[in-house]
């Protein structure tokens, strides 16, 4: 067993410590041992994305990176997106777009959409459908996703988590 | 009175903002592998690396002694308990008489494994990687037997058997509507169009992949099965028929937040049977949850039918006679309702948005060494509007006739239509979708953006698919008569509490599917009552007390029927209990925003005070019980018909093979609708779906059966840059069948869109001959073929 210590949703490194088998994954420690499962698996080759969180303020597919590789990191995950009860202009925009339905891809979708919108304020529709590739959705056909980055987008850009 | 039951619903169509949407958006949804358990376990399932083998022996004994491992299970196991196998829970005949042949599906390989990821064994251990180190050192000793793959070798003399009990692999040989008929008018007809189309193998890859968590009390001796279903009820009643394990009233199953389904979640699969059984005989909580690659082998594949096609026309190019005849490739055992899709969900389409007079279809399904077959979104509606319309534009194109107007020239344009096969389409304006589908697509300036785009050289093609599909399925006798094993009714219970909140509890379960919010304006309409007082329970066999689950569009016609005709039984109540206490008669009741008044006067009474009247039972009328709580079942009276246009435009690089999708339009009569956003979702959903097919999807195994796509980087879903952006309207017709007027809308978008986008592509080609998925190679090889 290793141990293994990170910065979660702005609690500190001494604060979140696990001990783990070294092939712990970073999702399983996120969801098995802090119980933060809001992030999810939806696949086994790093593809759908379900998984996104943000590390040391860039979002990384959680299932493709040991536990360990996050010691000392500051980790977000989509529990820790919205500050003091109120939904991040991403998370509002998901809603008022219906960019979501069955909801398993959306922690993930929403993740990696802020990421998006943080390196390209400016994205065009086909500029955000490029960066949106490495997130599978089989709901929504992407319309409303789209559509909910843009209303993001149109709101000014919300600063990176 | 149907224009009426519109107008008076006008207010409920409104997009309200999804109320369930907090929960997922904040990553405090509750899937079942979220679901954590004191004393929880693991299961892993061993699978079978080989198509087809013998067992000669499992050596468990290594495993046994592995680090965290509580107990290993194999089918000896399961045999001695007397744990049964999955039934088809659809019966169909062949067209001698003869039942179809259904050898057992036993829950773990007995003696025989039938396709690659069949399940061997499951290792219960105290951690998902000790239970995976475990698996990994029991020894199976197999004895390869040759494979069979595709359904036509399968049919072929000599084919290896996958079943001793099904002669040269066939399940059924099964016929509908009038063949004699059929030949006759092929053979006076002045043009025949013949086609051979491949309906492809796909994979139905809900996000969220299956899982279960199966819990014995022993305190209670009772079970308890957290699962991933779209029919919680369903899977106990039949996990307590056929499994041995629990009786209905000693099992409960939740399905709770569920990642997504498109029918792929409707079976009762052999992991959550396991994993119940499993909790009792280990004394543990017992959770599996799929990983990606076993969701590409285990679950339940969709399509894959085989069709030979023929479709005459008089001199005046209407359509005579429909002959069609299907191999469909079930896999290695019966799946729920996998005997239902290639027949009666099926061929009964085949007469499409047309007035065909002859029609005639014969299916032959058959067992092959591949995973189970079953219904995935849309399920027999995709394939035979596939066919359908394929051979229409075809059609079109060989009489040189627009496609657009031999479509229109062949339509049923007066209700009721009974078709040769079955169906009786009982409302529709398929002119109506079909117009506004070509004014939104600019169809009379296609001409000018086809030569625009040769001078860039690239090719553009437009397409067309003209849709019909059945939901809302059916009157329960009517599927009892054609071999369901169940009916097809839905139940509803509305409790309203003392403070005049209302809980409805429904038999329909949300997957995405916005239940909660839709099911929330019918009711906060009907009494006038805040959003915030309502809530919709389901996916709970211990809350609510029976229901058929969601699949097949149903949730809408079938589902809030059932809560209309409830909501019928209150508010009949509640206004007999005003009208006593507000001495006044019954029928000058009106409920609305939130009161109880008598029409025309000034004497009223708050909702909530006629809720606590009915529970304090001071004063009610005389012979009255106390409470307010009423339950309905509804049984359909008739399939619903949701049609449309859709018209998909597309580049070719001709250097390439690559398409380009530009626009795709769709135009359709989905009836009453109650929350246009929801609605719109839907499509948006099922469109990429059925784009997915024709572009991109595909399942594939080499002739030894190992699945070559079974994972994201080889089986190809539609991402976010695969697809445009899509233009939507509806045009409603009014259901009669139902009591809102819904016809449905889940299922159209995968159903109308591959035929359009196939048929763009050929038009851009100029070569009818292309099969799905229209992959750059496929493409190039028609242009230069």
């Amino acid at each position: 067993m290793s141990t293994v210590s990170t910065a979660v949703n702005g609690k500190s490194v001494e604060a979140v410590q696990a001990d783990v088998d070294p092939r712990t994954l970073l999702v399983e420690f996120i969801r098995e041992h802090l119980r933060l499962t809001g992030t999810h698996v939806g696949c086994d080759t790093a593809q759908c994305g379900a998984c996104t969180v943000h590390m040391n303020g860039r979002a990384v597919k959680s299932c493709s990176m040991l536990a360990l590789q996050a010691q000392g990191a500051d980790v977000t995950t989509i529990e820790g997106l919205a500050k003091d009860g109120a939904l991040h202009p991403m998370q509002a925009a998901f809603h008022e777009c219906h960019g979501l339905q069955c909801g398993f891809c959306t922690p993930g979708m929403v993740m990696s959409s802020v990421q998006l919108l943080a390196d390209n304020p400016k994205a065009t529709e086909q500029e955000i459908r490029e960066a949106l590739e490495g997130n599978l959705c089989r709901c929504t056909g992407y319309h409303n996703i789209v559509k909910a980055v843009q209303q993001c987008q149109a709101g000014g850009v919300p600063a990176n988590a | 009175m149907n224009d009426m039951t519109q107008t008076d619903l006008g207010p409920i169509a409104k997009s309200v903002l999804r109320r369930e949407d907090q929960r997922f958006l904040t990553g405090v949804g509750m899937y079942t592998d979220d679901v954590a358990l004191p004393g929880q376990t693991y299961g892993v399932f061993l699978r079978s690396p080989h198509a087809h083998a013998r067992i000669v022996a499992i050596d468990t004994a290594e495993a046994a002694k592995a680090p965290g491992v509580i107990r290993i299970f194999t089918g000896a196991d399961l045999a001695e308990a007397k744990v049964g196998g999955l039934p088809c829970g659809w019966l169909i005949h062949s067209k001698d008489g003869s039942p179809m042949k259904e050898p057992p599906h036993p829950v773990l390989a007995q003696g025989k494994v039938r396709h690659v990821g069949d399940q061997v064994a499951l290792v219960v251990a105290e951690s998902v990687l000790q239970a995976k180190d475990a698996a990994e050192l029991i020894v199976v000793d197999y004895e390869e037997l040759p494979a069979v793959i595709e359904a036509v070798d399968a049919l072929k003399p000599g084919a290896p058997q996958v079943h001793d009990n099904a002669p040269g692999n066939l399940i059924y040989d099964w016929e509908i509507g009038d063949g004699k008929a059929a030949d006759a008018a092929i053979k006076k007809a002045a043009h025949v169009t013949r086609m051979q189309i491949h309906n492809n193998r796909l994979i139905p890859n809900a996000m969220e992949p299956r899982a279960a968590l199966g819990v014995y009390d022993a305190a209670e001796d009772h079970f308890t099965c957290w699962t991933t279903s779209q029919n919680p009820h369903v899977a106990r009643l039949v996990m307590s028929a056929f499994y041995n394990v629990a009786p209905e009233h000693k099992l409960r199953v939740i399905a709770p937040d569920v990642g997504g389904g498109f029918g792929s979640k409707i079976y009762i699969y052999p992991e959550e049977i396991c994993c119940l059984w499993a909790s009792k005989r280990a004394g543990v909580p017992v959770k599996w949850v799929a990983d990606r690659t076993e969701s590409f082998l285990a679950d339940a594949h969709g399509r894959d039918h085989v069709t030979t096609v023929e479709m005459a026309f008089d001199k005046d190019n209407k359509i005579t006679g429909l002959k069609v005849d299907t191999i469909a490739n079930l896999g290695a055992y019966m799946s729920l309702f996998s005997s239902s899709v290639p027949t009666y969900l099926y061929a009964t389409l085949l007469s499409g948005q047309y007035n065909i007079a002859n029609i005639h279809c014969n299916v032959r399904t058959v067992y092959t060494n591949t995973a189970p077959v079953d219904a995935y979104r849309g399920a027999g509606r995709p394939e035979a509007t596939y066919v359908v319309e394929r051979m229409m534009e075809t059609a079109a194109r060989e009489l040189g006739m627009s496609p657009a107007e031999l479509r229109r020239k062949n339509f049923v344009k007066s209700f009721p239509h009974q078709t040769p096969v079955i169906m009786c389409y009982d409302a529709g304006d398929y002119n109506a979708t079909l117009d506004a589908a070509l004014k939104a697509a600019d169809y009379d300036g296609f001409a000018k953006r086809k030569s625009a785009a040769a001078k860039k050289g690239k090719l553009r093609g437009m397409g067309l698919s003209c849709y019909i599909e059945a939901c809302g399925i059916a009157p329960s006798a009517a599927v009892g008569s054609l071999g369901a094993g169940v009916g097809l009714w839905e139940s509803a219970e509305v409790r309203v509490n003392p403070v005049g909140t209302v809980e409805i509890l429904t038999g329909s379960h949300s997957h995405g599917q916005g239940h909660e919010t839709t099911f929330t304006q019918l009711v906060s309409e009907r009494f006038g009552l805040p959003t915030d007082n309502v809530q919709i329970i389901h996916g709970d066999t211990d809350k609510v007390q029976f229901g058929m689950g969601t699949y097949g569009s149903r949730s809408g016609a079938v589902g809030m029927s059932a809560i209309v005709k409830a909501l019928d039984k209150v508010e009949g109540k509640a206004k007999k209990i005003a009208a006593h206490l507000l001495e006044a008669d019954e029928g000058d009741i009106v409920i609305e925003n939130g009161e109880v008044k008598v029409a025309g006067t000034d004497k009223k009474l708050g909702w909530h005070e006629v809720c606590l009247a009915a529970y304090t039972g001071h004063n009610l009328p005389a012979g009255m019980e106390p409470g307010l709580k009423e339950g309905a079942f509804y049984d359909p009276t008739n399939f619903t018909f949701p049609a449309g246009t859709y018209v998909c435009e597309v580049e070719v690089d001709p250097e390439t093979g690559k398409t380009e999708v530009i626009q795709f339009v769709a135009a359709d009569d989905f009836g009453t609708i109650i929350n246009p956003m929801i609605v719109e979702g839907q499509v948006h959903g099922g469109i990429t779906q059925g784009l997915g097919q024709a572009l991109l999807e595909n399942a594939v195994y080499d002739d030894n059966g190992q699945l070559l796509t079974a994972s994201y980087m080889d089986y190809a879903m539609p991402r976010a840059d695969d697809v445009p952006s899509y233009k939507l309207s509806t045009h409603e017709t009014v259901c009669p069948g139902n009591p809102l007027g819904m016809k449905g809308c889940g299922e159209a978008g995968a159903i109308g869109s591959p035929p359009a986008l196939i048929n763009a592509i050929t038009d851009a080609i100029g070569n009818n001959a292309l099969a799905m998925p229209a992959t750059p190679a496929r493409v190039w090889a028609a242009i230069n073929g």
